[in-house]
């Protein structure tokens, strides 16, 4: 049986630029940020982000990381706007695909189910239509009256994603309340690699967590980081929950001044 | 006998009658004030109403606002987000969301200030907007009623208007927008929007000189009813006994 451990460094290593990379978790929560802030060290750059965002897709864009980003919104939750991806769209030094979360869903879906579009509603009507010349919908072949969004599948180059345990073989688990879309993430791209606050013994795993907890599989990862904290500071329930003081020291500190602190932890 | 209810109360009591008949759905709110509204309705005339705790659990008794994460709670149901999409797209839900703009035909913005290609102002995205009013009922809840919300045109569609139903909508239907001021519907022949009712203080001067376009108005537009000393208790006492409404509803 294979062992995926791994480590950040080894997964960084292996991006190129240009990649499109997925990211897990949800706003400010449960976010890779061990994997993200070896991103932010490495000299990665014309990435392409598809994200639920939080603070993974403000710090991309802080550190000039990214061309584009694929989402329904970025927030921090606690702090509902997220100052560095604003800054980023607001000076126009980004690249955008603002879709219904609904729609992102439905786009990691597709890539999943490794065909080209979902149909949809969501979409129908509103601005998103308009901002995204390169979406089109699509006539029903069952009932001519139905026109629904196609929504094309976000295939992704690499997932990153962060559970609560896992074990060596790329087995991951989650303790919280939500999942996200961690599975469709990894199910979307050619290769995914799993942050973990611990790896235990395969025949452990149920000892923390019914089977229903065992949402990732081992043919969904290629590689997995035993990380312990790797999701702060947003919240990873049971773990821990958010660093709500160091979020807002983040979010109120100049990039440049908060950069080099953050990346030496 | 209870002190008079105050603003804040007035609105909560007018965000839970959003949610008057609905019946066996999820009331989803974005808020305090509408979160307040949509317990209260299933503590009082809603009791089918589904709730929840603002995150992945259906709570079988409504919880206090701002109650810490490891509150007790009765759970009855799980609704992460994946199933909450599932849960929207079948159409038992009827939100509350915020609106940074709102129009005559109740087209929605939280999206962005200027224009999308370079924002004057990004705020969120449009989250499940898009999703929510071609899927199922949806009102707003605006705390500060004034002409750079109710604008004449949104600068970016996030929920979508009367005037832009798509043939495509299983349902549209955009409920009441509640403001600090009054209570607003679309029920008129072209579904522009309408004063409901007015908040006990407020005149039509206020509220017209606080909107950017021409409201329509039936006659003389009734005061929105008070709440009941039962729902006053509810709120004080029970909802919301930290007070939070106050801090969203600065009358």
């Amino acid at each position: 049986m294979a062992d995926k451990r791994t480590t950040e460094k080894d997964v960084v290593a292996d991006l190129r630029d240009g990649m499109t990379i997925g990211i897990g978790g949800w706003g400010s929560r449960r976010k890779p940020m061990s994997i993200i802030r070896e991103i932010l060290r490495s000299p990665l750059r014309d990435l392409t982000i598809v994200s639920y965002g939080g603070p993974d897709v403000g710090m991309l864009c802080a550190a000039g990381k990214v061309t584009k980003v694929v989402y329904g919104f970025v927030s921090l939750d606690s702090i509902p706007l997220e100052p560095h991806f604003r800054a980023a769209r607001q000076n126009g030094t980004i690249e955008a695909m603002e879709v219904d979360e609904g729609m992102l869903q439905w786009g990691l879906r597709a890539a999943a189910m490794r065909i080209s579009f979902l149909p949809c509603r969501a979409g129908l009507g509103s601005s998103v239509m308009d901002v995204n010349p390169s979406l089109k919908t699509v006539r029903s072949p069952y009932d001519e009256s139905e026109e629904l969004v196609a929504m094309p599948a976000l295939s992704l180059d690499v997932a990153l994603i962060h559970a609560n345990r896992a074990d060596v073989r790329g087995n991951g688990q989650y303790l919280g309340p939500d999942w996200f879309f961690d599975d469709l993430f990894c199910m979307a791209a050619g290769r995914s690699f799993m942050s973990c606050e611990r790896i235990v013994d395969t025949a452990d795993l149920l000892k923390e967590g019914s089977e229903q907890t065992l949402k990732i599989n081992r043919m969904m990862t290629d590689g997995v980081i035993e990380a312990p904290g790797g999701a702060r500071f947003t919240s990873c329930a049971p773990d821990y929950p958010r660093n709500e003081e160091l979020q807002r020291e983040y979010a109120t500190t100049p990039w440049e001044e908060f950069a080099p602190r953050w990346l030496e932890t | 006998m209870s002190s008079a209810a105050t603003r804040a109360e007035v609105c909560a009591v007018a965000c839970a009658e959003a949610w008057r008949g609905d019946g066996e759905i999820v009331a989803s709110s974005i808020g305090t004030v509408p979160t307040i509204g949509a317990r209260l309705a299933a503590l009082t005339f809603s009791p089918d109403l589904v709730l929840t705790d603002g995150d992945a659990l259906m709570t079988a008794e409504p919880l206090p606002v701002g109650a810490p994460a490891d509150a007790p709670r009765v759970v009855e149901g799980w609704l992460p987000f994946g199933k909450m999409f599932d849960l929207l797209w079948w159409g038992r839900r009827h939100v509350m969301m915020g609106a940074t703009q709102v129009d005559r035909f109740g087209n929605q913005n939280i999206a962005c200030i200027g224009p999308w290609a370079k924002p004057k102002a990004m705020l969120l995205g449009v989250r499940g907007a898009p999703g929510n009013t071609v899927n199922h009922p949806t009102s707003y809840w605006v705390p500060n009623h004034s002409p750079r919300v109710f604008v004449e045109r949104v600068d970016f569609v996030s929920g979508v208007g009367y005037d832009r139903v798509p043939a495509g909508a299983a349902v549209h239907e955009i409920r009441v927008v509640v403001s600090n001021l009054g209570v607003f519907d679309f029920d008129t022949p072209d579904h522009s929007m309408r004063v409901r009712s007015l908040h006990p203080g407020v005149t039509m001067d206020e509220v017209r000189a606080a909107t950017a376009f021409e409201l329509a108005v039936d006659g003389h537009a009734p005061e929105t009813r008070p709440p009941t000393d039962d729902e006053l208790r509810l709120i004080r006492d029970v909802i919301d006994p930290q007070s939070m409404r106050d801090a969203e509803v600065k009358v």
